[in-house]
């Protein structure tokens, strides 16, 4: 038999929970019931539709309006940057931890210092002066000055995260490596990628994410309808006062799914490898 | 930590072994983040901040009221809106430490408004509390029979929400902070504090605070700093509207940049320099150890 003192501390607990499930699930859940809704019940301020449909996902995948008509354009746009951005921080941080924690390069320590320099700089400031340098390379509008400067913004911590990690490999390794006449690209590709394998996914799941949410530097950089990635879309819905809300809703909700997908399948990784790093007290 | 180095020390060696294979290596591998870093920080931050050395742009600066407002919405957001959000954190991780099954499936689903993109969230927020077809003033209509107020036309309120949708945005990752935290103190001390009969307050005073808090510090400077590069909230919530009245320097910048004054959009940031630089400071010591 639970006391009464269990039970008014479970009512406590219940009394804390319950606002903090409203609170975190009432955007989301605003945003799913228009997905779902013929346009008419959207606006009847109800809790469930009385006719749920995926009417609104059809209209989506079928590119049937005005606002939708480079969908899967947009959509690969968006697929092709994350992954290429993934792809490229990896390489780029992958090499630069290595040589500065294993190969212990001089003046190593002073570029780490420059990349954590580089990562607490806000993005939003150094959005202005890329988008200008952008120009004057002549990349804007082209997919390659978003991918470099998301790969910018994503390097610095993924070396940091990455170096933090390769420092606990015990150097042993190494020595017994090199005594056997390994040379340090050996030593790269069958010492140090097998072991850092959970880091690295777990950099290359960062920087993914990162690029496929990033809205201010893809609106900057990119214009034209066909080459703007998904959120930038999304945002120009806002162009026209008469928008197609439960059109809009249905898109964000498509472009929400694989990204939350993306970090549940990877959770443990992302907790293990990255909160565990962000904040070192 | 000391640095054991197991290939051969390389100054005290003649040029060509200095340039030993490793080392050569080590230039080589770090050569394309140095590039990255040379054509995408460098030479944009020199660029601006030779855009942004005319005298007359802060002069022009300090004459806009767009620009005093928006540092102004910006202290607000950081002194209050952080600090509050931190507070909130805290006390929550000390919610969902509580071992309970159902506490533990609700800090699952409590982590998806960091998993999901923000854009489609903040115009599922920004369309809830649209005055006409809004969600929010029909339930006040069905309920009270009167229009509701025109909740993003003012800027108060405005500013109130871009804040609260930054809080519903980042408050699960810090609470995961926090929480970790919380976990790494010995449960030792609280059993010990049972037996001598401490209340809760006196538990969280002298056992729980004393080892988070420089934990707490270090997550509140280090979401201040990434707070005042937050555009998303305000500038897809109020678009910076009514009137320029709700602007951060974040969305400022890119204001005057789509006005193609691009030596004010710089001058600005400039200003948020004094602020922005002991915080980065501060954190580098911390996080370079």
């Amino acid at each position: 038999m639970p006391t009464l003192r269990e039970i008014g501390n479970e009512a406590k607990l219940l009394l804390i929970g319950i606002p903090v499930l409203i609170w975190t699930l009432i955007p989301i859940y605003h945003m799913f019931l228009f997905a779902i809704s013929p346009k008419q019940d959207a606006f009847a301020g109800k809790l469930w539709p009385d006719h749920p449909t995926l009417q609104n996902f059809r209209v989506v995948f079928n590119q049937q309006h005005y606002f939708l008509r480079d969908f899967w354009a947009q959509f690969g746009n968006s697929v092709v940057i994350a992954v290429a951005v993934g792809a490229l921080t990896l390489v780029i941080a992958t090499s630069a931890a290595f040589a500065i924690s294993r190969l212990r390069i001089r003046g190593g320590r002073a570029v780490m210092n420059l990349a954590l320099f580089t990562y607490f700089i806000p993005a939003a400031f150094l959005a202005v002066p890329m988008y200008r340098t952008m120009g004057t390379y002549g990349l804007l509008n082209n997919h390659w000055s978003l991918i470099l400067a998301m790969v910018t913004i994503a390097s610095p911590y993924a070396i940091w995260v990455l170096k933090q990690a390769s420092d606990k490999l015990p150097l042993e390794l190494d020595e017994a490596a090199v005594m056997d006449g390994a040379t340090p690209l050996q030593l790269f590709r069958m010492v140090y990628l097998p072991l850092m394998l959970p880091s690295l996914v777990a950099v290359g799941t960062y920087a993914l994410l990162l690029a496929w949410n990033e809205y201010l530097y893809a609106f900057l950089l990119l214009s034209n309808d066909a080459d703007i990635t998904l959120p930038v879309a999304l945002g120009n819905f806002l162009a026209a006062d008469d928008s197609p809300w439960e059109l809009l809703m249905t898109t964000g909700f498509i472009y929400a799914l694989p990204p939350a997908a993306v970090y549940y399948a990877f959770r443990k990784y992302m907790v293990g490898g990255l909160t565990a790093g962000a904040v070192k007290s | 930590m000391t640095a054991i180095t197991y290939y051969p020390e390389p100054r005290s060696r003649p040029l060509a072994a200095r340039l030993s294979t490793p080392q050569v290596w080590g230039v080589v591998m770090l050569a394309p983040y140095l590039l990255v870093f040379l054509a995408f920080v460098v030479y944009p931050i020199s660029y601006g901040l030779w855009l942004a050395r005319h005298p007359a742009s802060y002069v022009a600066l300090y004459n806009d009221p767009v620009f005093l407002r928006a540092v102004v919405n910006t202290l607000i957001f950081l002194v209050i809106g952080i600090n509050f959000k931190m507070l909130v954190a805290l006390f929550l991780s000390g919610f969902f430490v509580q071992s309970r099954a159902w506490i533990r499936w609700l800090s699952v689903l409590f982590i998806l408004p960091w998993a999901v993109p923000s854009i489609p969230t903040i115009l599922s927020v920004r369309f809830m509390f649209n005055p006409e077809w809004g969600v929010i003033n029909n339930l006040i209509f069905k309920f009270t029979a009167e229009d509701g107020p025109n909740w993003l036309n003012d800027p108060a309120i405005g500013l109130t929400l871009a804040i609260l949708v930054h809080i519903w945005k980042s408050l699960p990752f810090w609470t995961l902070i926090l929480m970790t935290g919380r976990l790494a103190i010995s449960t030792d001390m609280f059993e010990a504090a049972d037996v001598d009969g401490a209340n809760w307050w006196q538990k969280f005073r002298y056992i729980t605070w004393p080892s988070m808090r420089t934990l707490y510090l270090t997550c509140t400077l280090l979401s201040m700093i990434w707070t005042l590069g937050d555009f998303n909230s305000v500038y897809l919530l109020t678009g910076g509207g009514p009137a320029d009245l709700t602007h951060v320097l974040s969305t400022l910048g890119i204001r005057y940049l789509r006005l193609d004054q691009l030596d004010l959009a710089m001058a600005s940031i400039v200003c948020a320099m004094p602020l922005v630089l002991p915080l980065v400071y501060f954190m580098m010591k911390r996080l370079s150890r």
